[in-house]
């Protein structure tokens, strides 16, 4: 019970609040353009009208949360999934390209780590750059990469995994250096008196000390993979995927549409990250820890 | 095998000798140990560029697909009107503001709802899941709304920026245990002078992270933007036109600016916190 009060009660009330501020900004944004309307039709609207009016636009300045919401289902449950105007087809271009950004991302992290944990040369000249390489954005070599892969015949899935890639493998670089130089020096020690070679104080010790840094690298990394997919899409042209939605959104000012695979993309970022939190608990709880 | 290949292999071998040597070398003297340190990650980024170079001149790659550095180079010196106006439209115009509003706002926000424990419970989950969200995508709504010059990508990047910025901070202004708080309160202090004097300084951590995080985020919020509609001007413009025109150098040249523009940014922000958080442990070195 302390837990309803304490915890869902505040982000209820708070997501009331957005959604009232919401609806009043719906009327205020959209209702120029019902009033240009009315005049232009030599009618004049009554305040009710004019609020009515504003949350059933058909190409409105803000949305209404019922037409979002009315959007989705159409593109989702009522469309078939082959379908290239299904939402759910889109959002799975996307998804695999997230996904294999994502696990080469974390993989090429992981190996990174190891090195520079285990080797002091290129601790000292990589991670400065692993650093650096970060503060560059990246989304402006997106569209190079993608043209340039195309050129060279590589298209479709891969370009938006390697931008995913670039993005994903640097915050894991950071958390797993950081988890692998965690054990103790009394419990490196202590292998050290076990006469443990390096491979075992590797796999034995380092790598279930890193276990908590690298989940939480990898919640950071997961949601930054599924951005530079969708932006990976941007410079193609709109052909499929999420980020093509809201490109196309854009061109042809379907504003429903745009916030409809603005939401999909937000659902899809908090189901990425629940399932990395689900698998984070059941690791720790092999590894015997106690809730 | 061709010369610029070995000239590529051996410059390689060898900076990775000297750097395994400057590595496992303890200098007496202070200066010279940093001198060192300093050498090494340079060393490295010397030797890409030497590899690229050779690479692309021994493999005779077109430089539409990846020009040499040489190349991008002249480019860059040759185009410096262009690139100054695109710096100046994007940086100045749209990172700037939108970053210190965003993170001016961010911060106000953070220090108002410090005062109720209901607002904080109920915002920060929400704030949390808004900082993973691809906030990026709201760009094309910020240019329908903000038209599109450079307000439509002021707002995009204050909204990119609030959401690290707000957790951030409220996370910093709970960092002061209940001890101090309670020194405070022996002193008498108003919650004025325990906010500026205690609590504000023990978030600095905190806020500098978020800031930190916040300067790499305001550039691709501002560039993403540029993508969805711009006046002929701005670093996101120049790169998606000239991809579509070829001149892949151009994009490079594009590239590099804004490279240096965020290592300049976020060292700005890095060296600010030193300045500001020289008390805290990770600043003042000791154990790694």
């Amino acid at each position: 019970m302390t837990n309803l009060r304490t915890r869902i009660l505040p982000v209820l009330t708070v997501i009331l609040a957005i959604l009232i501020i919401w609806h009043v900004f719906v009327v205020i944004l959209n209702a120029p353009f019902v009033r240009d309307q009315a005049a232009r039709a030599g009618e004049t609207v009554s305040f009710a009208q004019v609020v009515e009016q504003t949350f059933n636009q058909e190409r409105p300045v803000l949305p209404a949360p019922h037409q979002i919401i009315a959007e989705l289902w159409d593109t989702t449950i009522d469309k078939p999934i082959t379908s290239k105007r299904s939402l759910v087809y889109h959002a799975w271009v996307t998804l695999s390209a997230t996904l294999a950004g994502f696990g080469m991302g974390t993989a090429l992290g992981i190996l990174l780590a190891i090195g520079i944990v285990h080797n002091q040369a290129m601790d000292k000249s990589l991670m400065p750059w692993v650093i650096a390489s970060q503060t560059i954005p990246i989304i402006a070599v997106a569209p190079m990469i993608i043209v340039v892969l195309n050129a060279i015949g590589i298209s479709g899935l891969m370009p938006k995994a390697l931008i995913s890639t670039y993005l994903s493998f640097f915050p894991v670089v950071v958390g797993m250096v950081k988890g692998l130089r965690s054990p103790d020096a009394i419990l490196i020690d202590l292998m050290r008196t076990y006469y443990a070679s390096k491979t075992q104080t590797f796999w034995k010790l380092r790598m279930p000390a890193a276990m908590p840094y690298l989940f939480t690298s990898l919640k950071v990394a997961i949601a930054i993979s599924l951005v530079g997919a969708i932006v990976g899409e941007l410079p193609t042209g709109a052909v499929a995927g999420l980020g093509a939605r809201l490109l196309s959104g854009s061109y042809y000012g379907q504003t429903v549409q745009i916030w409809a695979a603005l939401f999909m993309a937000a659902g899809l970022a908090a189901i990425l990250v629940a399932l990395i939190g689900v698998a984070h608990s059941a690791v720790l709880k092999r590894m015997g820890e106690r809730a | 095998m061709n010369s610029y290949l070995i000239v590529a292999l051996t410059f390689w071998l060898a900076a990775w000798a000297i750097n395994e040597w400057l590595v496992r070398r303890h200098f007496t003297e202070p200066g010279l140990q940093r001198a060192a340190n300093l050498a090494v990650p340079l060393l490295f980024g010397v030797t890409l560029l030497v590899i690229w170079e050779c690479v692309v001149r021994g493999f005779d790659i077109p430089s539409i697909l990846l020009p040499a550095p040489s190349m991008i180079w002249t480019r860059l010196i040759h185009s410096l009107p262009i690139l100054w106006a695109d710096f100046q439209q994007t940086f100045l115009k749209s990172v700037i503001t939108g970053y210190v509003a965003g993170c001016g706002l961010g911060f106000v926000v953070a220090v108002l709802i410090d005062r109720s424990p209901f607002l904080k419970q109920g915002l920060l989950p929400i704030g949390n899941f808004v900082s993973a969200l691809p906030v990026v995508g709201i760009a094309p709504i910020m240019v329908m709304w903000f038209g599109f010059d450079w307000p439509s990508k002021v707002a995009v990047v204050v909204i990119m920026t609030f959401f690290p910025m707000l957790v951030n901070t409220v996370q910093g202004l709970s960092a002061a245990s209940s001890m101090e708080r309670d020194l405070m309160r022996t002193y008498a202090a108003s919650w004025w002078q325990t906010l500026i004097k205690l609590r504000l300084p023990a978030a600095w951590p905190f806020i500098f992270n978020a800031l930190k995080i916040n300067s790499t985020l305001a550039l691709i919020g501002a560039i993403v933007a540029e993508f969805f509609g711009t006046p002929i001007v701005g670093m996101g413009f120049r790169i998606s036109t000239e991809v579509g025109r070829s001149n892949v150098d151009m994009v490079w040249a594009e590239i590099a600016v804004a490279a240096l523009a965020g290592s300049v940014f976020y060292g700005l922000v890095a060296l600010t916190e030193k300045a500001v958080t020289f008390w805290h442990p990770s600043v003042r070195g000791g154990q790694r």
